[in-house]
């Protein structure tokens, strides 16, 4: 059979060639989670919250086929042009059509994982159209030429020299340069240019509210309205999921957003689109993509209701210590790793292998979705389909690699650390021939390498 | 073309319906707190201050700016000597704005954020394209939490509005973060009462 791309597991044993900068990864994310927990923990009502999003959330799939009229029919009465999708294929063409009609060689495009999805700005480029990513993390792996590695933190597995040297190569900032503040403010300047000649703006979307036909877009740098205010075109492409039914529910969806994200209270800018400026035209793109057939399929449809937080990437032991580029999926992570199958079972057969089922992603999802366990359903399906021969013992591998690394954690302090990351939650659900050799270990007095040499099989 | 289809499946796959939360435990009676908003804002990067009349804006902006020539305001009360006629355009005529000063219809106590909409900000561009945004709001006009600001707000009257909370700002190269990505630098708000 072949394979377009090599397997998790390969790819994870690659990432974990570069210790220092696994173990970079690891920390940072996991400081990024324990940032989450702090905001948490400062609401009462944190659990009820979730809870209330999960409800909303389930509402939404049993009514999506009315509330996408509803939205649609208050959205045409703003003013916007409404688009379907089947696929990304039909997304990609009403793009470059629109873009085509304006005439339009060079775009800005604010962070839209659909698009990504979708692999828009290639499609874009065969074109003979270009588009800028603004979002600074974005921009980064765009000048790479990589994909974003996690939906909120893209370029979160390059470390600051190689920004540097990407800048210089691309921008012409000084070489050697590597200051974070320095850097951002020469893409500020960089990135106001783009702003001012484009003349098309595309954005993702974060809700859209059926009640009133709006959208909310939500970024901390701005760059999603620099680019839709300016602009005489702006193009909103969204997943059919994003509907929420009415504009009180944003109230629930907006505090927990970013304080799982980052452990910001709100991101800086929540943006409420209803209706074109003077002069303007808006356009909105909806893709089903494959979520309609998600729909479908009971033990899955729940992975709809993701709000594309990013906190089950950071608190996930593997994703931590394979990188989000090992799941070859634009979304990487455990709900990738649920979305990604459903988009093509052969081709993502090993992402639901990437885990090593201990829960923490569910504890953690503002809108309860019980990861771990569609994780361990799609193994089912997976094999019963006869797509995993050779993964799943490739998976174990993986999962042996991953989580085993020593690393620089040699006093004891390092390795309670350590076992807090690499087991975030303690299940030993029986689901998982992982982890039914191991038991979450106390946090041992002596060295890591005594502890490792005790505790493996 | 792909409209029907598509409404055919979800129609044919959808769950059983499951009735809506009942958000009315997370409301608030009574105002929030400034003291609250105010700490947050800090945090968030911005700085806060207390004020009795628009006539202390300008020395304040004396005081802690020193890179701000261009001045834009939406009410002349706030600024003497700002600038005049800068509507006129679609937005790029703001781009050597230095600072904006513009009113926020209320703050949120719990996330620092301010209400702003197209009525009062005339053109959408300005509080993102202004290098720094300072946001004029009444004391009194202090609510808990983000869903006492949706019931304040009710439906929607206008074509654009945002929930603001500090400044622009990055963690992308090595989560440092770094204010001032493609927004305003800086954010003040003037809480007056
Ligand atoms: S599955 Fe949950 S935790 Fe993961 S990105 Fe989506 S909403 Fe966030």
């Amino acid at each position: 059979m072949e394979q377009k791309h090599k397997e998790h597991s390969v790819l994870a044993e690659a990432f974990n060639n570069n210790e220092p900068r696994v173990n970079w990864h690891d920390e940072t994310l996991w400081w990024v989670r324990q940032k989450r927990d702090k905001m948490a923990w400062t609401l009462p009502e944190w659990e009820e919250l979730r809870e209330a999003a999960s409800q909303i959330k389930h509402n939404v799939l049993g009514n999506l086929h009315d509330y996408l009229l509803a939205f649609e029919k208050n959205a045409i009465a703003n003013g916007a042009v409404v688009h379907w999708a089947a696929d990304a294929a039909e997304h990609n063409r009403i793009v470059l059509q629109l873009l085509q009609q304006q005439g339009v060689k060079r775009i800005v495009k604010s962070k839209s994982m659909l698009t990504e999805e979708c692999h828009l700005n290639p499609y874009l480029a065969e074109h003979g159209i270009e588009v800028v990513d603004t979002d600074l993390g974005e921009r980064i792996v765009q000048l790479a030429k990589e994909p974003p590695s996690h939906i909120v933190l893209p370029c979160i597995h390059k470390k600051k020299e190689e920004i540097g040297d990407l800048f210089h190569e691309h921008l012409g900032t000084p070489a050697g340069n590597a200051d974070p503040k320095f850097l951002t403010a020469a893409a500020r300047l960089h990135l106001r240019k783009e702003f001012i000649q484009s003349r098309v703006a595309i954005t993702g979307v974060n809700f859209a509210v059926a009640e009133t036909g709006e959208m909310v877009v939500c970024t901390n740098e701005g760059n999603a309205d620099m680019g839709a205010h300016l602009a005489d075109v702006h193009i909103a492409c969204m997943g059919i999921e994003k509907i929420i039914p009415e504009r009180k529910h944003l109230g629930v969806f907006l505090r927990l957003l970013a304080r799982s994200a980052t452990g910001q209270p709100i991101t800086t800018y929540s943006s409420h689109f209803r209706k074109p400026k003077a002069g303007q035209q808006v356009h909105i793109v909806l893709v089903d993509n494959g979520r309609s057939r998600q729909l479908g399929r009971e033990d899955f449809r729940n992975s709809l209701k993701c709000i594309r937080c990013g906190a089950c990437m950071n608190t996930c032991p593997v994703y931590r210590r394979s990188g989000g580029h090992s799941y070859h999926n634009a979304i990487a992570g455990p709900i990738g790793s649920i979305l990604a199958p459903n988009l093509d079972m052969k081709d993502y057969a090993d992402l639901p292998f990437a885990s090593t089922l201990c829960g923490s992603c569910s504890n953690v999802c503002p809108v309860k979705i019980d990861i771990h366990q569609q994780l361990y359903k799609w193994r089912q399906v997976l094999t019963k389909e006869g797509h995993t021969k050779k993964t799943k013992a490739a998976g174990m591998h993986a999962m042996n690699i991953v989580l085993s690394k020593p690393g620089l954690y040699k006093t004891a302090g390092g390795v309670g650390r350590w076992v807090m990351r690499t087991f975030p939650a303690v299940v030993n659900n029986g689901m998982n021939p992982w982890y039914k050799q191991r038991e979450m270990p106390e946090a041992p007095k002596q060295s890591f390498a005594d502890w490792y040499k005790k505790n493996r099989q | 073309m792909s409209r029907e289809a598509i409404l055919a499946a979800i129609k044919k796959n959808q769950p059983a319906t499951q009735v809506l939360p009942d958000l009315a435990g997370f409301s608030h009676a009574g105002p929030g707190d400034p003291e609250a908003f105010r700490k947050v804002v800090e945090a968030l990067g911005g700085q806060v201050f207390e004020i009795t009349s628009f006539d202390e804006i300008q020395p304040l902006v004396a005081e802690h700016y020193t890179d701000v020539s261009k001045v834009v305001t939406i009410n002349p009360a706030y600024f003497a000597g700002a600038a005049t006629q800068w509507q006129e355009g679609d937005g790029r005529q703001l781009e050597h704005v230095d600072l904006a000063i513009i009113p926020g219809q209320f703050g949120v106590a719990e996330n620092g954020a301010i209400w702003v909409t197209e009525s009062e900000i005339e053109v959408r561009v300005l509080p993102f394209i202004t290098q720094h945004l300072a946001i004029v709001i009444n004391k009194d006009k202090i609510l808990p939490t983000m869903h006492d600001a949706y019931a304040y707000i009710g439906a929607p009257t206008t074509g654009f509005g945002a929930f603001i909370a500090g400044p622009s700002k990055t963690a992308d190269i090595e989560q440092s973060l770094v204010l001032g990505a493609h927004g305003a630098k800086s954010l003040t708000v003037f809480m007056i009462g």
